[in-house]
């Protein structure tokens, strides 16, 4: 029988494919690019950062390498990454639709994406940008001397990209859900790139409009944010963070979601508290749009904007902290399985645990104070990004692949990856934490010699990193060609998609399933095959 | 009735896809309007920083065009619903020219628009291009000015966009009594050329405004 991946060999039925799935393999495909791409600046950091003086590259260089690691990581990987790649395969599989609501307008944002990554790209290769991600005025508009505009047109142009794929999954979740399968049947993954949606309408197009205001300013040099001619650069960060703070949802939810399903189907047990961990995520949507002046604490607001923006932050960890405890009650008394994609979940509940609670300390004015641009604050957002976010990305790309390829992937190199990347991953980035407690700021390339160890460690851990997130690269590309053939649920795990043929049929679905049990409904499922 | 192939093949009932673009249309109004919004906040901060010469510069606006382009667009949208109705009603002459009577309402707009840029040219008021204001007032003023082309230019492409959607709808008109997807369709793209409208109604207050009142 034809499958997706059968259906038609020609490169035309792949480039103007408006199948999710087909679409999905084109963003794991340019995404694995663009995360060498950031992860090869990452490289040329580590590298430099082992010795304390300047012997790879000027400091100007590493302006641009530690830019371009940022705006590639963020923007061309993190947002993207589980939405685009495995929320387009996996949603309207899930909820038993033929396809996402809008198919063209699917293909449409793949095609902004290349386009914004191309732009991004064209800056970085010209020169690239010198400002560090958050493209901070006034230097950005009035004296750097490379390529912001540039680079600032293909973060736009991406932005629509990413509004187009938001406004697809809220569509689809409302309107293309299978007969019988209600809000609280829904995986929790459903409720999560649901609450990622809903950030990625709402606060992209600020930042959308805040690259119109800098392009504005940069070219025609006309003030918005000049304050020697009446402009206010704080209203460019608070414009900024508005997006950015709640875009760190965007970088974390999709993950919770995966860890949800991965938690549920390995321990054997429907989710402890499922209305609880549904409701999180908006709530953590919600909340996040309410808390960027977080980033603003040493940058002059005013006290009284500070304390609530303070207050607002700790309220955010009261959703995050209810996920947490959900996840460990769980676990307990299940009947746990530690296939490779569990390693991969319980790696992401330890390093989010670790990135939420160094959260805490810095939404805390008074140490937040003494932390700003530490290598802290580094080491904070890392445990929840690539901790968190890239640690789920492939926990899911591992629990999916069966369904994905029709393949089966070699569970002994799974499991060595997942154990690997844990491990590589905090002697890469603990060290750190205690780089910014003793004070080193982050940006710089030489440093205090007595910084050197930890800096050494924090490269060797890179090493290691570096190693395991090439692992998959091989094993998974070996898979597609010499591994088993996959049944239709290897892992014996509820949920639609694991209901139809691997890899699923075109139209995903012989004919409309509907639903009669509530989700995680891990008693009745079917037991898991050893192939 | 609806005949094969008036349905996306991944969609099962009328109903569905007439509910499935209606929340997509709402759902990108809603972030039509955090894109505007973060230009009005732009204003409003700046505007509570220095009224006097918000005021100062909302008075070098050309009040007669901002105001007679506001009827033009009010009536347009006026045009628009009444195209639906005529359009639900499958009277094709009527929803035919209701629809070139809105377009063409769209493009005296822009030319207004583009009367009203011209004076500003002319008056040195281009903020980047030509800005040529003195006083204590000039650093405000030039700020306005900003918001101000900002606001409109995009307004103005909005426009673009919704009168291009219309011909289109214009076009195919005749569609209306066999496919009740042209009827959803032309219900969505209404909806956008309302909020076309509903965001000049704001930056008509905002621009043409403060500085007037009494």
């Amino acid at each position: 029988m034809k499958n997706y991946l059968t259906d038609d060999y020609t490169l035309r039925s792949w480039f103007f494919t408006t199948d999710h799935k087909r679409i999905a393999i084109l963003y794991f495909a340019s995404l694995i690019l663009l995360f060498f791409i950031g992860g090869a600046a990452a490289t040329m950091i580590r590298i430099e950062l082992a010795t304390p003086r300047a012997d790879l590259v000027s400091s100007d260089t590493y302006n641009r390498l530690f830019t371009m690691h940022g705006i590639i990581m963020v923007w061309f990987f993190l947002i993207p990454s589980i939405p685009n790649t495995i929320g387009n395969f996996i949603v309207p599989l899930m909820i038993g639709a033929r396809d996402l609501a809008f198919p063209r307008l699917n293909l449409a944002s793949w095609y902004l994406f290349m386009l914004g990554a191309a732009i991004t790209l064209l800056a970085i290769f010209m020169g690239g940008v010198d400002t560090g991600w958050t493209l901070y005025t006034p230097f950005s508009t009035l004296y750097s001397n490379s390529y912001v505009a540039v680079a600032a047109a293909g973060i736009f142009v991406a932005g629509f990209s990413s509004i187009l794929t938001g406004l697809n999954f809220i569509v689809t979740i409302h309107k293309l859900r299978a007969p019988g399968l209600t809000w609280y049947r829904l995986p929790l993954f459903i409720w999560s790139l649901y609450a990622t949606s809903v950030i990625l309408v709402l606060a992209t197009p600020v930042l959308a409009i805040t690259l119109v205001l800098l392009a504005a300013e940069r070219i025609f040099g006309i003030g918005v944010f000049d304050p020697r001619i009446g402009g206010d650069p704080l209203l460019f960060q608070h414009l900024f963070w508005f997006y950015s703070h709640p875009a760190v949802y965007i970088m974390i939810l999709p993950g919770m979601g995966v860890v949800n399903e991965l938690i549920t189907c390995y321990s054997r047990k429907k989710i402890f508290g499922y209305k609880f961990v549904a409701w999180a995520s908006l709530a953590i949507a919600l909340a996040g749009f309410l808390v960027w002046g977080h980033h603003m604490f040493v940058s002059g607001q005013s006290l009284t904007a500070s304390l609530v923006f303070s207050f607002m932050s700790f309220v955010v960890a009261v959703p995050s902290a209810i996920k947490v405890f959900n996840w460990t009650a769980t676990l307990h008394k299940g009947t746990l399985r530690f296939d490779a994609p569990m390693l991969y979940a319980l790696g992401f509940i330890g390093l989010f645990t670790m990135g939420g609670l160094t959260g805490l300390f810095l939404a805390c004015l008074a140490f937040d104070v003494y932390a700003t641009d530490t290598y802290f604050v580094v080491a904070h957002f890392h445990y929840i990004m690539v901790g968190g976010m890239v640690t789920a990305y492939f926990g899911g790309l591992h629990y999916w692949w069966p369904k994905i390829t029709g393949r089966m992937y070699p569970e002994y190199w799974a499991r060595a990856a997942a154990i690997l990347i844990f491990l590589g991953f905090n002697l890469t980035f603990f060290p750190q934490f205690i780089l910014g407690a003793e004070g080193m700021p982050r940006r710089y390339h030489v440093y205090p010699p007595e910084f050197q160890v930890w800096n050494v460690l924090s490269s060797g851990g890179a090493t290691i990193l570096a190693v395991a997130y090439l692992m998959p690269l091989f094993y998974l590309g070996y898979s597609i060609f010499f591994g088993a053939k996959a049944p239709a649920n290897p892992w014996g795990a509820t949920g639609l998609e694991w209901q139809t043929p691997s890899p699923p049929p075109k139209y995903n679905f012989e004919r409309q399933p509907v639903v009669s049990a509530p989700p995680y409904d891990y008693e009745h499922a079917p037991e898991p095959q050893n192939v | 009735m609806s005949e094969p192939g008036d349905i996306a093949a991944h969609l099962s009932s009328p109903k569905q896809r007439d509910e499935v673009l209606e929340l997509g249309m709402w759902t990108f109004l809603s972030t039509e309007i955090l894109l505007f919004g973060g230009l009005v906040m732009t204003y409003m901060v700046y505007h509570h920083a220095d009224p006097v010469s918000f005021a100062e510069a909302g008075r070098q606006t050309r009040i007669v065009i901002g105001t007679i382009n506001t009827a033009v667009l009010l009536t347009s949208s006026f045009c628009v619903a009444a195209a639906i109705q005529a359009g639900q009603a499958g009277a094709v002459r009527p929803l035919k020219g209701l629809l070139v009577v809105a377009i063409v309402l769209g493009l005296i707009f822009l030319g207004l628009k583009g009367v009203e840029y011209a004076g500003e040219y002319s008056d040195h008021l281009v903020p980047g291009v030509d800005f040529a204001q003195s006083g204590p007032h000039a650093q405000g003023i030039r700020l306005f000015f900003i918001f101000y082309f900002l606001a409109t230019g995009l307004h103005a492409i909005h426009l673009l966009c919704g009168i291009v959607v219309l011909i289109v709808f214009l076009r195919c008109a005749r569609q209306v009594v066999r496919r009740p997807r042209y009827l959803a369709g032309l219900r969505t793209a209404g909806l956008y050329w309302h909020f076309i409208d509903v965001v000049w109604i704001f930056l008509y207050a905002l621009i043409y405004l403060p500085g007037r009142s009494g």
